[in-house]
């Protein structure tokens, strides 16, 4: 099943992403996601469909560590976020509510193109541009998160933090 | 081989050896919150099914944002967080005790602790040799549920900074040129270590400011050795029995090393719309700016506010620029009202306001108009980071800032003392 790229650029942050001036709304999520990465991106929360993709430049996901960055990039229907790479804080944010964070040069993927993640095999398909892209695996602490759903499903089910 | 460190700290809390590039489970010390992520993080807690937290008195959980509270919602997330606190015997510090980073650092950070909390400059306390980091709301719920997490062990860059800081130079510009130097994502996932004969002569309130801004460039933590200063600064603290001497091996591995001579270095300011578009001073030509603000927890502290206050003293701020004030905690307010540094900073035409966060993250405190420009002694510039995205953020010093007030545009803090 395939989605739409939407095409962002290097250093977006996370005041891009859940805006300082919305931040009464930030035990209202469904609220706050009305305007997410509004400042990035006017049309991106309105017209977004669930099982796209966000694809972005180097240091995606600066700045603070507010959780409600990841959560409403998740609650907007998102699949993946696929960035040439992340920062440190959203990046373990990301993975902890499961959401796939994939480290890959995305000068290839332009606006608007198809795209579909393997993530078991490691690699995005560009139906558009007609091209298969490979990406490393996540380290296995972030591979085991990522398969139970997240860090708090893992932790209910083993009971700790161990992997 | 020798530590790093970050390998001796992380080292002393986990029971694999912790060597830079592996991933350990580590216990934490310290796990704390705020009104920004605190109810984010209560929902994982019970998500978790967690009715209660590893060890109440190492849980702390701060009212620093949206102090004194601007809307009923943050009202509400505040209340919410008070009643949880309570029944679970945290610590809890409400509105006005000041922002989460300066008040860990005057009453519960000390060398060889490990912390983690919601909020990325949780770095500062490096400054200290504390392992602190930031972590999201999620990381933190299960720290203070388990009193652990899992981290892969820094690699470190080493910067030695030697010669004299010239008059009018601080550690804030220090930080700027390093940033400028590495970019923003320059140390992403490593530590940063500061050393040097100009690092052994700064007091605590610089040497927070170097830790304080380390994320800025990605980095995990930001650390300085403790010496007979970090024991000091815990004395006036009444806290000199949680000191500990703890220094990297001489034979530690460095990824890297940067030697940086501070007598080169100028005033710096940090231009729109990120941290690492640096630039000296002499090279910025006229920038006309509509408001200061010297806050948040990168320099708000008693000294910053006594360096504005003596710019100032006797003199009235530009009548085009609004200049706004905001202490680091509590005490550094009483502090500053007592030495008449406030009384100076009022008479010179300042807006002053409770401690807290104030006008660093755009949620209030003094949120630019439209197009306008705003210089201020924070962390971060991205667009709509003040609350109005189509407003232009400045960073540096609370010395340029305060001669910024007095002219109305950015300037040297040399051509006005």
């Amino acid at each position: 099943m395939s989605g739409r790229a939407w095409k962002f650029g290097d250093g977006i942050s996370t005041d891009n992403i859940a805006p300082g001036r919305y931040f009464h709304l930030r035990s209202n999520l469904p609220e706050l996601s009305k305007h997410c990465l509004e400042d990035a991106r006017q049309d991106f929360a309105s017209d977004v469909t669930a099982g796209d993709f966000v694809v972005a430049g180097k240091n995606f996901g600066l700045g603070s560590s507010r959780e409600h960055a990841p959560i409403i990039i998740k609650m907007r229907g998102i699949r993946a976020i696929i960035a040439k790479s992340f920062a440190r804080i959203f990046f373990r944010n990301c993975i902890n509510i499961g959401l796939p964070a994939v480290i890959l040069d995305t000068d290839e993927i332009k606006d608007g193109d198809r795209l579909e993640i393997d993530l078991s095999g490691g690699k995005v398909i560009d139906h558009s541009i007609k091209k298969d892209m490979k990406f490393p695996p996540l380290p296995v602490e972030m591979t085991s998160i990522l398969k139970e759903g997240g860090l708090i499903p893992f932790v209910k089910k083993y009971g700790d933090l161990r992997f | 081989m020798g530590k790093t460190l970050a390998e001796k700290i992380v080292s002393t809390h986990t029971e694999t050896p912790a060597i830079a590039g592996e991933s350990v489970i580590t216990k934490v010390d310290y796990v704390f919150t705020h009104d920004a992520s605190g109810p984010l993080v209560v929902n994982q807690l019970k998500e978790l099914g967690s009715d209660k937290v590893f060890d109440p008195k190492r849980v702390i959980v701060f009212i620093d944002h949206a102090v004194p509270s601007p809307r009923r919602e943050n009202s509400n997330d505040q209340k919410l967080l008070k009643i949880w606190a309570d029944s679970l015997g945290i610590n809890f510090h409400g509105p006005g005790t000041g922002i989460c980073h300066q008040v860990l650092v005057e009453r519960y950070a000390s060398p060889n602790t490990l912390i983690v909390g919601t909020d990325s400059h949780s770095v500062m306390a490096g400054a200290l040799a504390s392992f602190a980091t930031g972590m999201g709301a999620t990381d933190v719920a299960v720290s203070m549920s388990l009193g652990k997490t899992w981290i892969r062990v820094p690699e470190t860059l080493r910067f030695v900074l030697n010669g004299t800081l010239p008059s009018g130079v601080y550690a804030k510009d220090v930080i700027l040129y390093i940033i400028g130097l590495l970019g923003g994502d320059g140390a992403t996932y490593k530590a940063m270590e500061f050393s040097g004969s100009v690092v052994d002569k700064m007091e605590m309130h610089e040497r927070l400011t170097l830790s304080n801004m380390v994320v800025e460039a990605g980095a995990k933590v930001g650390l300085i050795a403790s010496d007979s200063n970090t024991r000091r600064y815990l004395e006036t603290r009444g806290r000199e029995e949680s000191f500990l001497e703890i220094q990297p091996d001489s034979d530690a591995h460095y990824e890297n090393t940067f030697e940086i001579t501070a007598t080169d270095l100028s005033p710096m300011v940090s231009f729109p719309h990120s941290v690492d578009n640096v630039r000296r001073i002499e090279e910025i030509g006229e920038v006309t700016i509509n408001e200061v603000f010297v806050g948040s927890c990168t320099n708000a502290r008693l000294e910053d506010l006594q360096i504005v206050a003596s710019i100032l003293n006797g003199r009235q701020i530009d009548s085009n620029v609004r200049l706004i004030v905001t202490p680091a905690s509590g005490e550094t307010y009483a502090t500053a009202v007592k030495d008449g540094t406030i009384s100076t900073l009022l008479d010179a035409g300042a807006v002053v306001t409770p401690s807290g966060c104030g006008a660093c993250f755009g949620a209030l405190g003094g949120i630019p108009a439209d197009n306008e420009a705003i210089f201020t002694t924070t962390n971060r510039n991205f667009v709509g980071r003040t609350g109005n995205p189509s407003a232009s953020t400045y960073l540096g010093s609370p010395a340029t800032a305060a001669a910024t007030a007095l002219r109305g545009m950015i300037s040297d803090p040399r051509e006005v003392v």
